[in-house]
């Protein structure tokens, strides 16, 4: 076996936090890309630009303004510890935090647009069958959403495993705790162990040129983002 | 063609400059980043020589020599990354030498925190203990050989926050997301003195010695400014301003 129990370990977090932070994206998200698809509101520009903002910033600019407000000086970590739940940095909590963050440009903007594009008219012949806004949205909205969440999910997903800059800026690299795969090659590759390095960047490079594949042969529309 | 003349005075000008003030890439490891700010600007103004500097680990600086990165000369934060460079042809033969000797503190952000023989380890109220990464970085090793020495290494692993050179531990204790953590004296002396918090010097004979290295690159063969900038580091200034920060040479 090429892979160490360390390699696995690291595997087996990513897996378990790119997972996480899919589901949490998917529930926060669709809100929020709901809203967006529907206001008319002036505040439509602003909170687009805060949610695509993680497209724009470098990595090193999330991590940093992350360890800072959410360490025990900063205005997060005071409410956190607050509650008694501790600081976030250096825990798997505060990387389901970072990556929720980090990789909602990817959920949203699928979500919102799919939501755009099913447009009045099916929800206007919902409503004339009396059926409340509620039942519109879960028996309308997300079937015709379908592929929407689709890529979402799946853009999520292999966003959050492909993190790298700002799990080595709070993570602290503990095993089983924030070590991810990223970091364990990268931590490869500064050991000057570049045969370990190898099976672990070769493995990855294989997941996410199947994971695309899979979005773009299954699922057509996922291109039209 | 017919040149402009400016132009060629320009050109002739320029050449001039370059033949006399050469530049030098060097790549240097993190924990000397601020001594060598101060040793690069003195050795402009001594020698008009211009040292760029890169910062980072050693690892990283190893893998980007080994595939064409333009550095002239190389500042380890160990003896072996030159050592291997050097048994790998990357060197210039002869030209490798210890520039300083790091030493290690245990520190904290907060006054009072750390008392002055590191018992503070074997109390063991704090949160988390920051250290360079043990599998590579040189500061890492030294801190796991002290705390072996303790006894203490089994009970402490499971706070460890690890930071991938000596630079993150800095930012994890500094932040206040680890309460303690080892570093270089460099990143917190100032002046020949402690410049915040609360510390302990590590004494040099509870860890095997972190011998720096430097060495100039093959891509540096022939240039100028790389074997200036060597001999001004074996110099009284540049020893001086190392000691300061908590270097011994």
């Amino acid at each position: 076996m090429p892979l160490t129990d360390a390699d696995l370990a690291a595997i087996w977090l990513t897996l378990k936090l790119a997972s996480v932070t899919t589901l949490l994206l998917l529930l926060l998200g669709t809100p929020i890309a709901w809203w967006l698809a529907r206001t008319r509101s002036w505040w439509k520009g602003p909170v687009g630009a805060v949610v695509a903002l993680p497209l724009v910033l470098p990595p090193t600019v999330i991590g940093f303004y992350l360890l800072v407000t959410m360490g025990p000086n900063g205005p997060v970590g005071q409410f956190t510890q607050s509650l008694g739940l501790g600081v976030l940095p250096f825990t798997f909590a505060g990387l389901v935090v970072a990556s929720v963050f980090y990789s909602l440009p990817f959920v949203v903007q699928p979500l919102q647009n799919a939501f755009e594009a099913i447009g009045e008219r099916p929800l206007e012949a919902a409503a004339t069958l009396r059926a409340s806004p509620l039942d519109a949205f879960f028996s309308v909205v997300l079937p015709l959403a379908r592929p929407g969440y689709l890529t979402a999910g799946v853009l999520g997903f292999a966003h959050t495993v492909g993190e790298f800059g700002v799990v080595l800026m709070i993570g602290g690299n503990i095993p089983e705790q924030t070590r991810v795969i990223s970091v364990q090659i990268y931590d490869h590759v500064e050991a000057m162990d570049y045969a370990q390095a190898h099976w672990l960047s070769g493995g990855m490079l294989l997941f996410a040129f199947l994971v695309l594949l899979a979005l773009y042969t299954l699922n057509p529309t996922g291109r039209r983002k | 063609m017919q040149l402009p003349r400016w132009l060629l005075t320009l050109t002739a000008l320029l050449f001039s400059i370059s033949a006399q003030a050469a530049e030098v890439n060097v790549a240097v490891a993190a924990n000397f980043t601020a001594p060598m700010n101060a040793i690069a600007a003195e050795f402009a103004r001594d020698t008009g020589h211009q040292a760029k500097l890169s910062f980072g680990s050693s690892g990283k600086f190893y893998a980007q020599i080994k595939n064409g990165a333009p550095f002239h000369a190389f500042l380890s934060a160990d003896d072996e990354t030159p050592a291997r460079l050097e048994r790998e042809g990357q060197t210039v033969a002869d030209s490798r030498f210890t520039y300083a000797i790091g030493t290690l503190v245990l520190w904290s952000a907060q006054a009072g925190v750390v008392d002055a023989k590191g018992d503070v380890l074997r109390k063991g109220q704090f949160n988390k203990l920051a250290i360079a990464n043990p599998r590579f970085a040189p500061y890492g090793r030294a801190a796991v050989e002290v705390l072996t020495g303790m006894g203490l290494l089994d009970s402490l692993t499971p706070r460890f926050v690890q930071g991938e050179n000596i630079a993150q531990p800095w930012q994890f204790v500094s932040t206040g997301n680890a309460e303690l953590g080892f570093v270089a004296l460099s990143q917190v002396m100032r002046n020949g003195r402690i410049s915040g918090g609360s510390a302990w010097i590590v004494p040099s004979k509870l860890h095997a010695p972190i011998r720096q290295d430097a060495v100039i690159l093959a891509a540096g063969k022939g240039n100028v400014a790389a074997v200036a900038l060597m001999s001004y580091l074996k110099g009284d200034k540049a020893k001086a301003i190392m000691q300061s920060y908590g270097y011994e040479i």
